[in-house]
């Protein structure tokens, strides 16, 4: 579509923007709006996506309502689009990020087990955040450190040869940590 | 004869030059540190740091560190190169930061080097010249570097000369070693039907997968009447287990970037995209950092190298969707939309990126350019067979000993690489299969280890050649359980728009779930086959097409493992938990306590010094008892 | 550049075909009707479903007809045992998920995907496994989503996006948990959704359905103390046959009248009466406007979904929408004051059915703006075209055998100027033959006005009455009506009048109409042709031709309502429209 006339822009557009401003920082809002007159400026969606998942940590109905709005795309597309990336979040990510590696070394050297292990530990499943906000759990393919096969990635460290046994170990340090600094 | 393009390329390369030499006059001893996300992982950031401090406190400026990627010896890592002017090099495996203390003080401040943690545990490393154990001029720089390791002497090193040589941040570096002459030549000639020619030679087929022709694909993208033409480097790299592409994208970013810039001008783009997966932060970071050294030195942006030629460069990132990395998947992807493949024809080379021709090739397609420009389509086409020239970098991992990225010649036999190079089975275990190609390929039966890794072979024997993952199998391995891991992986990233596909691989995974639990009949096996051929034959996309591969592939080879699976409910294996549990043997337990301390569900019972039992009914047959008990009393049946 | 011809063989038949032509367009040529679930004439191409496959000698994966062009000297196969073993495997897949609902199902046995598994012969169901499950979201007052009926074809997301420039849907989410749905698939009510019903007229399945009012009319009409009234579009007359297996495009008006009576209705109404009154509000109307030079062009107003649409995405051109309620609104409206004044009847014990081609009718009868001072709506039902086909089915009217009937008097009696409003263009045509009599003050202005006629998205002209010049615009399709709205806003266009439909075609291919039968394609543009024909053909054999000659008309006016645009044609006639959220992305 073309964007180029003020035609595009919404007889509300004032308010419209300043809604928008509330919303998202002023970054996203010029990454934006400087290519939004741009050719195929649709084409960056999915960048604006990432910058409001590494803003945020996830992308909240309003931050992509506010996307929606300011790229002039509809929020159907931009919805559709977040939810088909497995690397958005729609939730708000837990404290700490825990990835299992399941990619192929991995799991031959019995990734499941360990991410069986980590599930049971945390009660919860890939893609969901412990009720105390505490862990995230995803699983991800190859962290290209098949030679640690398996391995987990906890935030940036990267854990293995890992046994389920370890991972109690693990978990129980970052836990320990917490609450070493809530006192 | 000078003409714009050479005096620019010419000057560029003696002021590099001159830099150089008169830094090698300093006579440093140089401390090289891989620095690419696998040593990372493994720790060689606490490894640059612990040095960086000992330099620091010894004052002493005659020692500097060396940043490089990998050199692929992912289970060696972190590896630490010392160089010393005049002796040969020393390379360390494994450092940490104890270590670093040990090689500083002992290595490079007394001068008496640390054998017993030398890689692969031998410190007689000759310093070979050109010509000798280098398989080709082209990686001469490597083998000068890395000295006579068999991991690497019977590679052939041509996309990966570079990897674990250069700063992969320095583009003087990169000049230094023939950087950018590649792109001068054929600047210099003005002939884009030459470079394509070149490329056709050398018979150089895409290594994304498909192993289409390099050359052909050029050719056909210029042979359209639209002016506005696209290239697209395909770094999505989703094969769970491969990871060559970012190991050359972090190691060698240059090389690629280099080699897209001459296939963008072969075919007559105006712009190049790169495509890379988000999870791989640090590649995006060293080909941003590429891009905007080479705009900076005038190698790309207006006007390249005085030519008159413009051309720019846009990284666009993926979000997690193994789909992407299929072309009309990733154009959707840049173009903003949900990453779904489109219905070829018309095929990306005649309408694609927004409508117009576009080319898409792999990093390691790029990474191979510049080597064929400098040396030759026909020198190319000598290293592989007669079908396919050059060579091919494997991801090996699983059951073999030395895990990591091998370059070897397309025709290489299988078992040279798993035996020579991978040095052979985990814990001498015996070889069950080995699979290539990743979650689109299939299983090579050990007996058939002699198959020479080339497309055509691969294909014959239901496998794939794929992008670069084999995987090494041993009798520990279930293959129905192996067939399901990767037939899970693809069935969660169909991306759902086409039926078979999306339904099929569902139902499929249903099959194999019923299979390794115990719960399916023999017709299953049918209806497996039969919806196996469905997806190949009406899949909208090469993701479904191939999904059924390994699952097929394992049923023509391995089909008395399945039947044993239904029929006999057992798992030679010893890996489907369905079909086994664990028991302890009273004789062998002496009652250490060691797997109760280490059951998830607390439901083994016994006196400390004595025999202990599992209560049956509550064990979830986790395992951790039959990895713990040091004694082996505890069985698994 | 001429096209170049193409030879090939279908099934061991050669023939001939411009190079660019599908093989099922080729096919077709043969008489072979190829299965198809995604495929649509008028969409973008999705090659999703996979049934369409067909073997071409030489390959070993299939080919999907809808996609892939012919070449020289290909060979098809389209009915190979791998074939169609594929064919059924594939249908069989898409009903193991999906619930086994056939007998109870909305579709009524006119369902694609239901056809689709009888014709190829699944008779087993070897994969069966986890089926997806998801509540129906019966939000909307026109449109009910119920997504565990849908098989994922992506004609509603291309059709919503792509004819009607909504965008409201889109699949979400990927492989086998994909779900189609607005935006974070919220519900339909909270969406940008107009309500056209388009996604309905394309499902293949019951994934879309319009919300369901039989069970309200049946209840009316077995009410003793109600007095239920009919009133029928102009558009159903030209559609109804087919659901009774009559010709794309056989007029049905006679027969049409006798099934309502049948069904019990105590008066059957046109709302043709209604659309002439509309053109005589709206002419009056576009006069002034023109006479005064404000607020041009004048807009119209007749279509829900487009009215939906400019309350959602272009509220600024509020002010130029022609404030007339839609002919079935007026319609209502009278029955329920002047129609009850005469009859002596308390409006509370009407019930006003109103039979539309139209989903957003729906919606359009719920508005607070169309209720009466106590709240009562004026149009208590709407049934769609299929709705009304599916009850005359219902209590066994043979329909073909039935006597031709006559609308009843007053408000069965119409011109043919009202007829033709099913047809996009038959509005402005209908207007004009008003507007030049009224214009030139002579009897007789100009009749049919063949620039504004056929289905292209856009038409434009200028038309010459008395000197002056009238710039005019006809869109249908919302997309198209953007482009229009645009180039208006822009200033690069001046017209005085536009006429804007929101479904392609106008309502001839309403959100509510027939479903297609086999061999038929939703939304072909051919069925939308003979449909207009139809209409055309009867406004061609009436007497009167224009609104403002209708007898009826002038008597209402006389009676009752006094002046067009007076205060009391105001009061009931007209109506006000308001910006809501949410807002749509254009
Ligand atoms: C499901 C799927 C995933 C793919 N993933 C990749 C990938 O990650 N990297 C890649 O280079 N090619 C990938 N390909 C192959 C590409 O579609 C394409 O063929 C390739 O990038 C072309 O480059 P080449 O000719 O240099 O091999 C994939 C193909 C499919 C069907
Ligand atoms: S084969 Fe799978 S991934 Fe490819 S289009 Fe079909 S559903 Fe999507
Ligand atoms: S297999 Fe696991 S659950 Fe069972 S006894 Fe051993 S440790 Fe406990
Ligand atoms: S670990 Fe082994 S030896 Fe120790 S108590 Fe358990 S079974 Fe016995
Ligand atoms: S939508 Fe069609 S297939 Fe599904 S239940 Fe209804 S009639 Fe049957
Ligand atoms: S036709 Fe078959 S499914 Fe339908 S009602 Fe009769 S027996 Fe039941
Ligand atoms: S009713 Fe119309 S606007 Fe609403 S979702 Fe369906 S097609 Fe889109
Ligand atoms: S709702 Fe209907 S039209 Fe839309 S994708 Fe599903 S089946 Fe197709
Ligand atoms: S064009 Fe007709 S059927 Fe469509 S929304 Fe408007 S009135 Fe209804
Ligand atoms: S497969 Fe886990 S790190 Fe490579
Ligand atoms: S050494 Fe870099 S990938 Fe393992
Ligand atoms: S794929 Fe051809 S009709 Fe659906």
């Amino acid at each position: 579509m073309n964007h180029q006339t003020a035609t595009t822009i919404t007889d509300n557009w004032e308010a419209v923007r300043a809604a928008c401003l509330e919303v998202l920082p002023a970054h996203i809002i010029a990454f934006i709006e400087n290519n939004r007159d741009m050719e195929h400026s649709e084409g960056q969606l999915i960048a604006a996506l990432h910058m409001v998942q590494a803003h945020f940590g996830y992308l909240a109905q309003d931050t992509m309502h506010a996307v929606a709005q300011l790229a002039q795309i509809p929020l159907a597309k931009v919805t559709g689009v977040a939810t088909f990336y497995h690397y958005f979040r729609l939730q708000p990510r837990g404290k700490h990020m825990i990835s299992v590696c399941l990619g192929t070394a991995c799991y031959v050297k019995g990734a499941d087990k360990v991410a069986q292990r980590l599930m049971d530990e945390l009660g919860i499943h890939f893609g969901e955040t412990t009720r105390d906000g505490l862990f995230s759990l995803d699983s991800t393919r190859c962290l290209g450190t098949c030679g640690l096969a398996p391995v987990a990635m906890v935030d940036n460290q990267v854990y293995g040869p890992l046994t389920p046994t370890d991972v109690s170990v693990i978990l129980a340090k970052y836990v320990k940590k917490e609450k070493g600094t809530a006192e | 004869m000078s003409s714009p393009v050479t005096d620019f390329f010419d000057s560029l390369r003696d002021r590099v030059h001159s830099a150089m030499a008169e830094h090698r006059k300093a006579g440093k001893i140089t401390v090289q540190i891989g620095s690419a996300t696998c040593e990372h992982a493994a720790g060689s950031l606490d490894v640059l740091d612990e040095f960086t401090k000992h330099i620091q406190s010894s004052g002493s400026d005659a020692i500097e560190i060396h940043k490089t990627g990998c050199t692929g010896r992912c289970s060696k890592e972190p590896i630490v190169g010392i160089f010393v002017p005049g002796q040969a090099p020393v390379k360390y495996e494994r450092v940490n930061r104890e270590l670093v203390h040990e090689i500083f003080t002992k290595h490079i401040q007394k001068g008496c080097p640390l054998p017993e943690h030398a890689l692969d545990g031998s410190l007689d490393r000759q310093n070979l010249g050109a010509g000798q154990g280098a398989k080709s001029s082209v990686s001469q720089k490597f083998t000068e570097m890395y000295g006579d390791v068999s991991f690497f002497t019977a590679q052939n090193r041509i996309a990966m000369r570079n990897s674990g040589v250069l700063d992969p941040e320095s583009l003087e570096e990169y000049i230094a070693l023939d950087g950018f002459k590649a792109l001068a030549t054929v600047l210099g000639k003005n002939d884009p039907q030459w470079v394509i020619n070149e490329v056709l030679k050398a018979r150089l087929r895409g290594r994304g997968g498909g192993g289409f022709l390099t050359g052909k694909k050029w050719e056909l993208a210029t042979q359209n009447e639209e002016k506005t033409r696209y290239i697209i480097c395909n770094g999505d790299e989703g094969d769970p287990g491969a990871f060559m592409d970012r190991g050359m994208l972090e190691s060698d970013p240059f090389s690629v970037l280099e080699g897209m810039i001459i296939g963008g001008y072969a075919i007559g783009a105006g712009k190049g995209f790169w495509y890379i997966r988000a999870e791989y932060p640090l590649a995006i970071k060293r080909i941003q950092n590429a891009i905007d050294l080479c705009t900076k030195a005038g190698l790309l942006g207006k006007n390249i190298m005085g030519s008159g030629w413009d051309f720019e460069m846009e990284i666009r990132l993926g979000a997690g969707a193994f789909v992407c990395g299929e072309e009309t998947a990733l154009i959707r992807s840049i173009e903003g939309e949900r990453g779904q493949p489109k219905v070829r024809p018309p095929f990306p080379t005649t309408r694609g990126l927004w409508g117009k021709p576009t080319c898409i090739n792999n990093v390691e397609t790029f990474a191979n350019i510049t080597a064929i420009v400098n040396h030759g389509g026909e020198w190319f086409a000598s290293v592989g067979t007669e079908e396919s020239g050059g060579t091919k970098v494997f991801a090996l991992a699983g059951k073999v000993k030395h895990t990591g990225l091998v370059e070897v010649p397309l025709g290489t036999p299988l078992k040279d690489v798993v035996f020579g190079i991978g040095g052979g089975v985990q814990d001498d275990k015996a070889l069950k299969a080995i699979q290539t190609g990743g979650p689109a390929g299939g299983f090579i039966p050990a007996a058939m280890d002699n198959l020479a890794v080339d497309f055509g072979p691969l294909s014959k024997v239901g496998s794939i050649m794929g992008s670069g993952g084999m995987i090494v199998l041993s009798e520990e391995d279930c293959i129905v359980d192996i067939s399901k891991f990767y037939l899970s992986f693809t069935q969660e990233e169909s991306c759902g728009k086409c039926t078979p596909c999306r339904e099929g691989t569902t139902r499929m995974l249903e099959i194999l779930e019923r299979i390794t639990s115990g719960a399916a009949v023999l017709e299953d096996l049918d209806k497996l086959e039969r919806l196996g051929k469905l997806c190949q034959q009406t899949a909208l996309c090469g993701l479904g097409r191939a999904a059924p591969n390994p699952v097929l592939s394992s049923l023509k080879h391995f089909r008395d493992e399945y039947v044993e699976h239904i029929q006999d409910k057992t798992c030679r294996a010893k890996k489907c938990v369905a079909m086994i549990h664990f028991e302890i043997n009273a004789e062998a337990c002496i009652g250490c306590t060691a797997c109760v301390r280490n059951c998830p569900v607390n439901c083994i019972a016994g006196q400390r010094k004595e025999a202990h039992v599992i209560d049956q009914s509550r064990c979830v047959k986790c395992g951790q008892c039959f990895d713990f008990c040091r004694f082996n009393a505890v069985e698994r049946k | 550049m001429t096209k170049q011809s193409i030879n090939l063989t279908i099934d061991g038949t050669p023939l001939q075909v411009p190079a660019g032509t599908t093989v099922m367009k080729a096919a077709e040529r043969l008489g072979i009707h190829l299965p198809r679930l995604c495929y649509h004439p008028n969409l973008s191409l999705e090659g999703a479903c996979r049934v369409c496959v067909v073997q071409v000698k030489g390959f070993n994966h299939f080919m999907t007809a809808c996609s892939q062009e012919v070449w020289e000297g290909m060979a098809v196969q389209t009915n190979s045992p791998e074939i169609r073993q594929a064919r059924r495997d594939i249908v069989e897949l898409l009903l193991d998920n999906h619930p086994k609902d056939c007998q109870t199902c909305d579709r009524d046995g006119n369902c694609e995907l239901q056809r689709l598994a009888y014709q190829l012969g699944v008779r087993e169901r070897l994969f069966e496994g986890k089926k997806k499950e998801f509540a129906t979201d019966e939000s909307s007052k026109s449109v009910i989503r119920n997504p565990s009926k849908c098989i994922l074809c992506g004609r509603c997301v291309r059709v919503c996006a792509e004819v009607q420039g909504v965008g409201n849907l889109s699949q979400h989410g990927r492989g086998f948990e994909t779900v189609v749905g607005p935006a974070n698939l919220c519900n339909m009510d909270d969406s940008v959704c107009i309500q056209c019903g388009q996604c309905v007229a394309v499902c293949p399945t019951a994934a879309f359905l319009e919300q369901d009012h039989t069970e309200r009319v049946w209840q009316a009409l077995a009410a003793e103390k109600k007095h239920v009234v009919v009133q029928v579009a102009p558009a159903i007359r030209a559609t109804l046959g087919e659901i009774f297996g009559l010709p794309v495009g056989t007029p049905v008006t006679g027969k049409l009248v006798t099934a309502l009576r049948r069904l019990g209705f105590d008066e059957v109404f046109d709302t043709n009466f209604g659309a002439d009154l509309t053109i005589m509000e709206e002419a009056t109307e576009f006069l002034s406007r023109v006479s005064k030079g404000e607020n041009l062009p004048l807009l119209t107003s007749c279509s829900p979904g487009w009215v939906s649409f400019l309350e959602k995405f272009y509220p600024e051109m509020i002010r130029f929408t022609s404030t007339c309620k839609s002919p079935m609104q007026m319609t209502s409206a009278l029955i329920k004051s002047y129609y009850a004044e005469k009859k002596g009847l308390d409006p509370k014990d009407i019930a006003v059915v109103a039979i539309m081609p139209c989903v957003a009718k729906k919606f359009e009868a719920g508005r607070p703006e169309h209720t009466m001072a106590d709240g009562t709506p004026y149009t208590d039902a709407v049934l769609t075209t299929r709705e009304l086909g599916w009850m005359i089915k219902s209590y066994g009217i043979d329909f073909n055998v039935l006597p031709d009937g006559e609308f009843d008097r007053p408000m069965g009696i119409s011109s043919g100027a009202a007829d033709i409003f099913g047809a996009t263009g038959g509005v402005m045509e209908a207007a004009l033959r008003t507007a030049a009599v009224k214009l030139t003050g002579e009897e007789l202005g100009p009749l049919e006005f063949s620039e504004v006629r056929g289905v292209t998205g856009i038409k434009e002209a200028t038309i010459k009455i008395n000197g002056m010049e009238i710039n005019i615009a006809v869109s249908n399709g919302l997309n198209n009506a953007k482009k229009l709205l645009e180039a208006i806003k822009s200033g690069e266009k001046n017209y005085h009048l536009v006429e804007i439909m929101a479904c392609p075609g106008g309502c001839i291919m309403g959100g509510g109409q027939p479903y297609p039968q086999v061999y038929q394609d939703p939304m072909d543009p051919d069925i939308s042709r003979a449909r207009a024909k139809a209409l055309y053909g009867i406004d061609a054999q009436k007497q009167l031709r224009r609104s403002h000659e209708n007898p009826a008309i002038a008597h209402l006016y006389a009676e009752f309502l006094g002046e067009p645009n007076g205060e009391k044609a105001h009061q009931l006639l007209h109506t006000t429209y308001q910006a809501r959220s949410p807002r749509g992305i254009r």
